[in-house]
């Protein structure tokens, strides 16, 4: 039944972007000229940095025609969930009903974001091999989740990740620790997802960003209030299986570009003449060309963007191998299916499918970098955000220019999709910390009616989802993604060890995992507020200095400067004066942390923390009641315990 | 929960079929995840350090750095099927054959 819902869902969706085009005059937008723009810079080549074009603009009405079909649907299902959720188990678990293939789907999708297919392969396309780093990483993380984390979190949690640690330390302090960092993480990743969705819909729908923060908003609160995570789990399913059709298209489309050759895909990559000029005079920075050189091969070899070892392995091992095994919205995953070997099979199936997606996306990068040209797509957005959907406008319209302004428009509804079924899952994560650890087990004493319950658990997801409505519009100006590395710092160097150690050793105590989430939260805060991360107005100024003195030496030396140059000199004289006395938000010169990813200090020092405040404080009762945890997490015993409400 | 708690957990912990199993699973699943975690690292490592290495052209202009991207896909799945394939043999036999004998015993 619901597999076929799901076919339903895909089918219909193709179904009307295709009728879609029938009425093509009527439909066809005025904004082929991205298509002309792009082309005729790649016929260009060899001229460095050409202005490009300076915005890509869905066409507005095939966009929302699907993005409203989308909505339409999925409120459907919210409608049909609501209906049948009526106990804590079905609000917070799905009455842990969902099967391992449809839980592996929506593992998938909560890392099959916006930020990934669209964010990833811009990163690819400007920066080539060192994009390609958060794709293997993301899949490298699910090695931790299936390893370590899949079926000893089925079989002794419940609800939250606040029920895995109460299992045998005391409940209320805690649930409180952990319910504090689990708010602070998922806000914080909410808020990024907010505003780069914000972002997103205002660039391409040309909507004013608080508007589209408020809609993104009201959207994800009626889908977590009413559906729970029954809709949030199906809403993920179908957006997984939505994105990963638009990737299918797009990757096909591309490969035939290419004649299906990956030979003459990469020898066009190492010829592209806009991708040499890119890495010498962009990345390389070197206004005269080495001779002999290849700087189309250089595009393909790694630290273009990431030059520091140490930051790297901290990335890596810090923010993915450790960090989104300690989402609580990932964790909270594999409550919705019945038993350790469906969460087993779940994970299995996640990593099969962003594996796919992932190998697509390196691929799709590094076409777009080809086939529309790093210049063209910094000029549109400076991220690279919008790589994939001015590629698929492009192939597109090779075709046809509407089959362009379908394709673009059904690649923008799907990263709207995206975001919306993505931070769904982190308000309902956000939601269950409060409602479910603070409320319920705290403040009631686990005395509460289910009907109470849920009814807490809905007020809070409306609570959370205002609050971040808010802080997504006030951070419109702001730089948030440092937000998304501190969240992945906090997961992996405070949740991850408190949760493995509670799992696997004796001797971890309520002051342990006390201490090793306030330690691991307070050390990622504060190696992020020192790090490079942060605005130092002494090193932009230093930057502006550099400018100015390079560009007087030119009149000195009794050269005329363009206007360009005038310009730039004004600008840099003002960059200075305003920025040579600034310190940052920490009253700091330089940063006093070299390192962007706090990941590789923080996390050792929370396993440290665990260990020496369990050593320090131990308690026999916690000792005596580990074999019953040890027992029930390793072969399940006594699970139906915790499926049934 | 008052028939969990007549449950002796301690001795559930003492059977010989559970210290086999918690044996193997710990050796497997840790075992693994170091190994997994070390190929990363070596990787990341090189990635900055290897430039030579990675730069190598191997097939036309495919170069090694692509190759060990895609090698570690493979990597990530083939961990996947493999732990998938060894729990359904190995674990879940044990964990079926314990959970028979605690419910002959009474449980």
């Amino acid at each position: 039944m619901k597999k076929l819902i799901v076919v339903l869902a895909l089918a219909f969706t193709l179904l009307t972007s295709f009728t879609t085009l029938v009425p093509s005059p009527a439909v066809a937008g005025p904004e082929s000229y991205i298509a002309q723009t792009v082309v005729g810079q790649t016929a260009k080549a060899a001229a460095p940095a050409q202005s490009a074009p300076a915005k890509v603009e869905a066409d507005r009405r095939i966009t929302i025609t699907i993005f409203c079909i989308f909505i339409a649907f999925t409120l459907g299902i919210v409608y049909w969930a609501a209906k049948r959720t009526t106990t804590t188990g079905d609000y917070y678990a799905a009455a842990s009903s969902i099967t391992g293939v449809q839980n592996g789907w929506a593992m998938a999708g909560d890392f099959m974001s916006a930020a990934s297919f669209l964010g990833v392969t811009g990163l690819i396309s400007l920066f080539g091999f060192d994009g390609m780093m958060y794709a293997i990483g993301t899949s490298f993380a699910y090695v931790t989740l299936l390893l370590i984390m899949a079926e000893p979190c089925r079989n002794v949690g419940k609800y939250t990740v606040g029920d895995i640690l109460s299992f045998r330390a005391s409940p209320v302090p805690v649930r409180a620790t952990m319910a504090f960092a689990a708010v602070l993480l998922s806000v914080m990743y909410l808020v990024v997802q907010m505003v780069g969705g914000g972002k997103l819909m205002e660039l391409l729908l040309g909507i004013p960003y608080p508007w589209a923060v408020v809609f993104v908003g009201i959207l994800m609160m009626i889908y977590v209030v009413f559906g729970g995570m029954i809709a949030t789990t199906w809403v993920q399913i179908i957006k997984a299986g939505l994105l990963m059709g638009g990737g299918i298209v797009l990757f096909l489309l591309m490969a035939s570009h290419f004649g299906f050759s990956p030979r003459r895909f990469f020898s066009e990559v190492v010829s592209s003449k806009p991708i040499q000029s890119w890495v010498q005079l962009v990345l390389l920075k070197q206004p005269i060309a080495e001779p002999g050189f290849e700087y189309g091969r250089r595009f393909l070899e790694p630290a273009l963007l990431q030059k520091n070892v140490w930051d790297q392995i901290s990335l890596g091992v810090g923010s993915f191998l450790l960090g989104v095994a300690g989402m609580p919205h990932i964790l909270m995953r594999f409550f919705t299916v019945p038993d350790a070997k469906a969460a087993r099979k779940s994970v299995v199936v996640a990593m099969i499918l962003i594996g796919t997606f992932f190998v697509m996306v390196t691929l799709l990068g590094l076409g777009a970098a080809i086939i529309v040209t790093p210049q063209s797509i910094s000029a549109v957005d400076k991220g690279g955000n919008m790589a994939n959907l001015l590629m698929g406008h492009l192939l597109g319209a090779n075709i046809s220019p509407i089959v362009g302004d379908v394709l673009l428009a059904f690649l923008c509804a799907v990263a709207f999709a995206t975001i919306l079924a993505v931070v769904a899952g982190l308000v309902l994560a956000a939601a269950g910390a409060i409602a479910h650890d603070v409320w319920t087990n705290i403040i009631r004493r686990g005395q509460a009616s289910q009907r109470e319950q849920v009814m807490a658990a809905r007020i809070t997801s409306c609570i959370v989802a205002i609050v971040s409505i808010v802080i997504g519009i006030v951070s419109e100006t702001v730089n948030v993604a440092h937000l998304a590395t501190l969240a992945f710092a906090i997961a992996a160097s405070g949740v991850v060890p408190a949760v493995v150690f509670s799992l696997f050793w004796r001797k971890m105590t309520t002051t342990g995992i006390c201490a090793v989430l306030l330690v691991g939260t307070v050390v990622s805060l504060v190696l992020v507020l020192v790090s490079p991360n942060m605005t130092y107005p002494k090193i932009v100024a230093d930057g502006a200095k550099v400018q100015i003195t390079s560009l007087e030496k030119k009149v000195t030396n009794g050269q005329t400067l363009t206007d360009k140059e005038k310009g730039d000199l004004e600008k840099a004289q003002k960059t200075y004066e305003a920025n040579k006395d600034g310190t940052s938000i920490m009253g700091l010169d330089r940063p006093l942390f070299p390192l962007r990813n706090p990941g590789i200090v923080s996390a050792p020092i929370g396993f440290l923390a665990a260990i020496i405040f369990s050593l320090l404080f131990p308690s026999r009762r916690e000792e005596e009641k580990f074999d019953e945890m040890y027992v029930r997490q390793t072969t399940g015993l006594g699970i139906s315990q915790l499926t049934e409400t | 929960m008052k028939e969990q708690q007549r449950v002796d957990w301690a001795q559930i912990a003492a059977n010989p079929k559970f210290v086999d199993l918690h044996r193997k699973k710990v050796r497997f699943l840790f075992g693994w995840w170091a190994i997994s975690t070390i190929i990363y690292v070596i990787f990341l490592v090189c990635a900055n350090l290897a430039g030579k290495l990675f730069a190598w052209p191997v097939i036309g202009d495919i170069n090694f750095g692509y190759l060990a991207i895609l090698g570690l896909f493979i990597y990530c799945w083939f961990i996947a099927g493999f732990y998938a394939s060894w729990a359904n043999r190995v674990a879940d036999k044990i964990t079926g054959d314990l959970i028979e004998e605690l419910k002959e015993g009474g449980m």
